[in-house]
């Protein structure tokens, strides 16, 4: 955190000089490191077996907050008799296909029927696997089997409490089978998966447990070190378990931090550019059999907590999009969303652009040639791409991969073949437009434009809008219905200066909504589901309450307590703190006056406190839903987690995740030891991997790549570096690409300190700097010594510090809940440059080879063809994979392979490489053939 | 000023101070004050105007005083009423003003033909119609009406979309919208990343 998030950091300093204690988990000695009470060296990727070796810990000891943990928790809820444990099949959980590699989550259901997720996999057929088939009421009834459909607590009108025990004894109650599944993560366990001693994991565990209670609470702080992974989500949810057992979650200084990476990488999951989510979190209909508005509201969303209004959230957006157009009788327009089939994700995207599928590409402010998992790939999707519209502030590798990339430099590609046309469209930076940042703590802050954007350089605001605008009057006038959605989008903004920029706080005040006047509306609670309101997210409605731009407030911190409200505005509702009713015991009174935040005033009949409460204002402690109550009235007085379905924390998720109910180690997707936890399950079985020329995983436990490699980022470069290899100061103070090693590695792979090394895995290699530092430490795992390397992935060939890019090696394997990639690896690593040219393809294929994975010389091999002179659609496949529809109708079924292909790769255990080892696991690879 | 700030050599004006006591023997304060510093002034006290803006590189989101003469930026400092950041910037934060003043940034529209091995200038609205008639051919290519069970998707395959996690929520808001209403969904963000 002191190296990614130094400003940040200043708090956690803050914290320790009132008496805090910091403990630092990271494989690499940081800066943050520097000044932790205690740092744990941990192997990348096992976070899983370290956290579940503390809740083991505070399982067995008895060391769970119990009050918070039996009411606020779903602790008591008793599961399925169906359901089976890792702990009964060796690994895996109750509903696994083999074939498809995905879950049938239907056995993890409470005993009392199925509930729907408050996030992640809400589809019925997605998450469930199950074909529907028939008409809506047909799905509705299959899918209320599947934990998407419509939750049987409001089965045939009645609803149904979960079945629950308090005294917390019966053998099928959350708590026991959380239990029973974490007590296999002993501290000797933890040894042999995470390479942490004992001694360490109880020092961390009784700094835990000391520090959590009525009078403490401590706060986890993660980044991509967790997300990053094939297992990342449910690293997070232990996390989860581990802070709700000890009641940490609600309160303040407690809670699990995201420390997200970028100025707006949360608003950018809010308001989504991302395939499968719309505005706040409502998910995008994937294709069904009569999907409509009722059985979409029905299925993908839970019917009681806060998702219950899921109905004027939706209408609302719907409202905003399409105006006057959307009516009660034409469903609001929700027929024009269009409709998902699998995944839709960036990497499966790319793997379609090599296969000439997608002749059409913008990359708006990000740099995939560098930043994304497996650049080489990322690049040969460019290249196999129609055009492609880079918008950025400077010329970054994206751009030019045509003209200087590295394939062209191998003799792979040759700048003539190449028929992607590449339109670099130059954009406005942050201080020339005005609009808002979403922070890591779910702060909206405004920033003003202070100057005009030089020359051609315009906003994306700007961009989008026109292009809007000229794609509008180009169809004006068409009669094919499939138009209709642009032609009536609501596109009206008033624009203002000598380039016409569209008004950022006009689109603000959209997104925060407007009610039956059109006035602003003051937040989501307003919104109502017969088309009287709009608000483009719901989450952030309020944003622009009583026609204020709130997130432009900045009054001083001097002038406010620590909370600090009239600084920006968080959403939702400018709560600081997420289900801060957790705060307060069930009686709604601070568990401590120490610990208070927001309690019941019971002579003011409502809920107040330090912070905005996160729960409704006069919903009294004692309240009890009545039968058949929906929405938030289903909830009682004492559920504080509202926007899940049965209103608490969720220790074991009966629905919404892909790989489980409860989170078990499995090993990264390449590793070189087998799975201490589960020795028959190695990798995490509905792990999404892509066995394709150019992306081959190496063998497991192979000698040909024996060192694990994890990436990480530095104080003084920015992502893949367009915004600072570029500028001056930072170059200066992080000139070079290079590795950190051990002085234990150093001397076993001859690597001198400043010298250059070469890191080959079965992508391709990169060469860096050395760096010998006892920062790095190999650690003793499963019985044998594990070298890790450490390296930053900044780096790409343009700008004034360049280095080969990190992502170069990195494979594209996925968390089958996210679709994001592992960040950790294995490679050999050798002293010396990487050979250039043509060399470096040899090279690569050489290791290959001895590795017995395929020898994928050729680039023509990553699209099973020739590549394509002239992209995509200069010349279309062979196959005739880019359906082209004539001028007067759409094609249709232009890809229809893509629609299922990432989710699973049933097939993808290839006969070439060592992977038949995955599930049986066994030392099949070739440790014969010696690097 | 004292006599001490006059002394020539930094060197004697530490000694000096120190043994004095009336600087600092570290050769800070008076010890390092000369005619020539005290004829400068801070680019911030000149400027014409200050916006209040937010670090663009990461999420803990400090504030920003950006000091702009005539119509230029000149400097961008931390801003001390930030409840968040108190004033402080990290050296990215700090390097801001260099993203805006950058000597490399590219600021006209260049263009790359099929097979081209230079790239070409190209006129903005120019520039916008042609990437129009892009986006209106891709998307009739790659056009699903329904699956092939006949469900209902009424979206194209034909171009993606991936944006990084600086832009505004209300550029990702307009690009949601736009692409949606196209019928785009493979619209991703570094936030898969
Ligand atoms: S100054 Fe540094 S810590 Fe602050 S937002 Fe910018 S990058 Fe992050």
């Amino acid at each position: 955190m002191a190296e990614a998030h130094p400003v940040g950091f200043q708090w956690v300093m803050e914290a320790k000089r009132k008496g805090a204690t910091i403990i630092h988990v990271d494989p690499r000695f940081t800066r943050t490191s520097a000044v932790a009470d205690l740092h744990v060296p941990i192997r990348a990727g096992s976070d899983i077996a370290f956290l579940g070796g503390l809740v083991n810990h505070v399982l067995q000891g008895g060391h769970e907050f119990r009050e918070y943990v039996v009411t606020y928790t779903n602790a008591a809820t008793i599961v399925s008799e169906d359901f089976r444990d890792t702990e009964d099949l060796e690994g895996l959980f109750s509903g696994y296909d083999e074939e498809r590699r995905a879950y049938d989550p239907s056995s993890w259901q409470y005993a009392s029927g199925a509930t729907t997720a408050a996030s992640g996999q809400r589809d019925p057929e997605q998450a469930g696997g199950v074909q529907l088939q028939g008409g809506s009421s047909d799905s509705a009834d299959q899918g209320s089997q599947g934990p998407g459909g419509g939750d049987s607590l409001s089965t045939g009108g009645v609803p149904e409490r979960p079945e629950r025990d308090e005294t917390l004894q019966d053998p099928r109650c959350v708590f026991q089978v959380l239990k029973r599944h974490f007590s296999r993560y002993t501290p000797e366990m933890v040894e042999e998966t995470c390479g942490i001693a004992p001694e360490q994991l109880a020092a961390v565990a009784d700094a835990l447990v000391r520090n959590s209670g009525r009078e403490r609470t401590t706060a986890l702080a993660y980044a991509v070190g967790w997300t990053h992974h094939t297992v990342g989500a449910q690293m997070i949810r232990t996390a989860a378990i581990l802070q709700t057992l000890l009641g940490n979650i609600g309160r303040p200084g407690g809670g699990i931090l995201a420390l997200r990476g970028h100025a707006s990488i949360q608003g950018s999951t809010d308001i989504p550019t991302l395939f499968n989510n719309l505005p706040g979190y409502l998910p995008m209909p994937y294709a069904r059999d009569g999907l409509d508005l009722d059985s979409y509201i029905e299925q993908d969303t839970a019917s009681t907590g806060f998702w219950g209004n899921s109905r004027a959230y939706l209408v609302s957006m719907l409202k905003s999009w399409w105006g006057d157009a959307a009516t009660a009788e034409n469903d609001f327009c929700f027929d024009r969303i269009p409709r998902l089939t699998g995944d839709h994700g960036t990497y499966q995207t790319v793997l379609d652009q090599i296969a000439g599928k997608v002749p059409g590409y913008f990359v708006v402010g990000q740099n995939p040639a560098v930043g994304s998992a497996n650049a080489r790939l990322q690049r040969l999707g460019l290249a196999n791409s129609e055009w492609v519209v880079v918008r950025d502030l400077q010329m970054i590798e994206t751009a030019t991969f045509w003209k200087d990339g590295p394939e062209i430099e191998t003799g792979e590609l040759r700048t003539e073949d190449i028929g992607t046309e590449v339109f670099f469209m130059p954009s406005a930076n942050h201080v020339e437009k005005d609009g808002t940042f979403t922070n890591t703590q779910r702060l909206l802050q405004w920033h003003h434009k202070a100057v005009e954007p030089p020359d051609d350089a315009r906003s994306e605001l700007w961009f989008y809008f026109h292009l809007g605008r000229i794609l509008r009057e180009r169809l004006a006038g068409s009669t094919d219905p499939n138009d209709r959605a642009l032609l009536d989008l609501t596109w009206d903004y008033s624009t203002e200066g000598s380039h016409a920029e569209p008004s950022a706080e006009e689109v603000l005040r959209e997104i925060s909504g407007t009610g039956p006047d059109g006035s602003a509306v003051s937040g989501y609670t307003e919104l109502k589901a017969d088309g009287s309101t709009r608000s483009g997210c719901w989450i952030y409605s309020g944003a622009y309450a009583d026609e204020v731009n709130q997130t432009a407030r900045r009054k001083p911190g001097w002038e406010q307590d620590l909370t600090a409200a009239e600084w920006g505005w968080a959403w939702p509702a400018n709560r600081r703190v997420l289900y801060n009713r957790a705060s307060a015991d069930p009686q709604g009174k601070p568990w401590s006056e120490r610990k208070k935040l927001v309690w019941w005033d019971e002579d003011a009949g409502r809920w107040t406190g330090d912070d905005i409460p996160d729960f409704e204002a006069t919903k009294r402690p004692d309240y009890v839903p009545p039968a058949g109550a929906k929405g938030p009235d289903a909830l009682a007085g004492t559920d504080p987690f509202v926007m899940q379905a049965d209103g608490k924390a969720w220790l074991f998720a009966p629905s919404g995740v892909a790989d489980g109910p409860m989170p078990s180690h499995y090993e990264p997707t390449e590793s070189p030891i087998g799975n201490p936890v589960y020795p028959k399950v190695t990798y995490s079985p509905t792990r999404q991997d892509f066995d394709v020329p150019g992306n081959r995983r190496n063998p497991a436990r192979s000698r040909v790549y024996p060192f694990v490699f994890t990436t990480y980022r530095l104080t003084e470069h920015h992502t893949a570096g367009g915004m600072s290899r570029t500028l001056p100061y930072l170059s200066e103070l992080q000139p070079e690409m290079f590795c950190e090693v051990s002085p234990e590695l150093a001397r076993m792979q001859g690597l001198d300190h400043m010298g250059w090394a070469t890191l080959t895995s079965g992508r391709s290699a990169i060469e860096a700097r050395v760096m010998v530092t006892e920062r790095m430490r190999p650690l003793r795992v499963g019985g044998e010594v594990v070298h890790q390397i450490g390296l930053p992935w900044h780096w790409g060939p343009n700008g004034l510090s360049t280095g080969d890019a990190a992502n170069e090696i990195v494979e594209i394997a996925l968390d089958a809940n996210t679709h994001i990639q592992d960040k950790v690896g294995t490679c050999d690593i050798r002293p010396g440059r990487r050979p250039r040219g043509p060399a470096l393809v040899e090279h690569v294929a050489s290791y290959r080879r001895r590795a017995g994975l395929p020898d994928d010389r050729d680039v023509a091999s990553a699209r099973g063809g020739t590549l394509v002179p002239g992209g995509a659609g200069a010349q279309a496949d062979p196959d005739g994979t880019v359906a082209r529809g004539g001028p007067g109708g759409p094609a249709k079924g232009a890809d229809e392979e893509s629609g299922g292909s990432g989710t699973a790769h049933p097939g993808s255990d290839g006969p070439t490489d060592d992977r038949g080892g995955d599930r049986s696991d066994h030392r099949t690879d070739h440790r014969g053939s010696t690097a | 000023m004292s006599v001490i700030e006059h002394l020539p050599w930094p060197l004697l004006r530490q000694a000096v101070a120190a043994r004095r006591g009336t600087g600092d023997a570290l050769g800070r304060g008076a010890a390092v004050r000369s005619r020539g510093t005290e004829a400068k002034v801070a680019r911030t006290a000149t400027a014409d105007r200050v916006a209040d803006s937010i670090c663009p590189f990461c999420a803990v989101g400090c504030g920003q005083k950006v000091y702009v003469k005539d119509e230029k930026v000149v400097q961008v400092e931390g801003d001390p009423a930030s409840p968040i950041s108190r004033g402080r910037l990290c050296p990215k934060g700090s390097a801001s003003t260099q993203l805006v003043t950058s000597p490399s940034r590219v600021t006209t529209v260049k263009y790359r033909r099929p097979h081209g091995t230079e790239w070409e200038d190209l006129d903005l609205d120019v520039a916008m119609e042609m990437i129009a008639d892009r986006v209106l051919d891709a998307r009739r290519k790659g056009w699903q009406e329904t699956d092939e069970s006949g469900r209902h998707l009424r979206r194209t395959l034909g171009f993606a979309s991936l944006g990084g996690a600086t832009l505004d929520n209300e550029e990702n808001y307009l690009m949601k919208k736009v692409y949606t209403a196209l019928g785009a969904v493979q619209v991703e963000n570094q936030a898969r990343i």
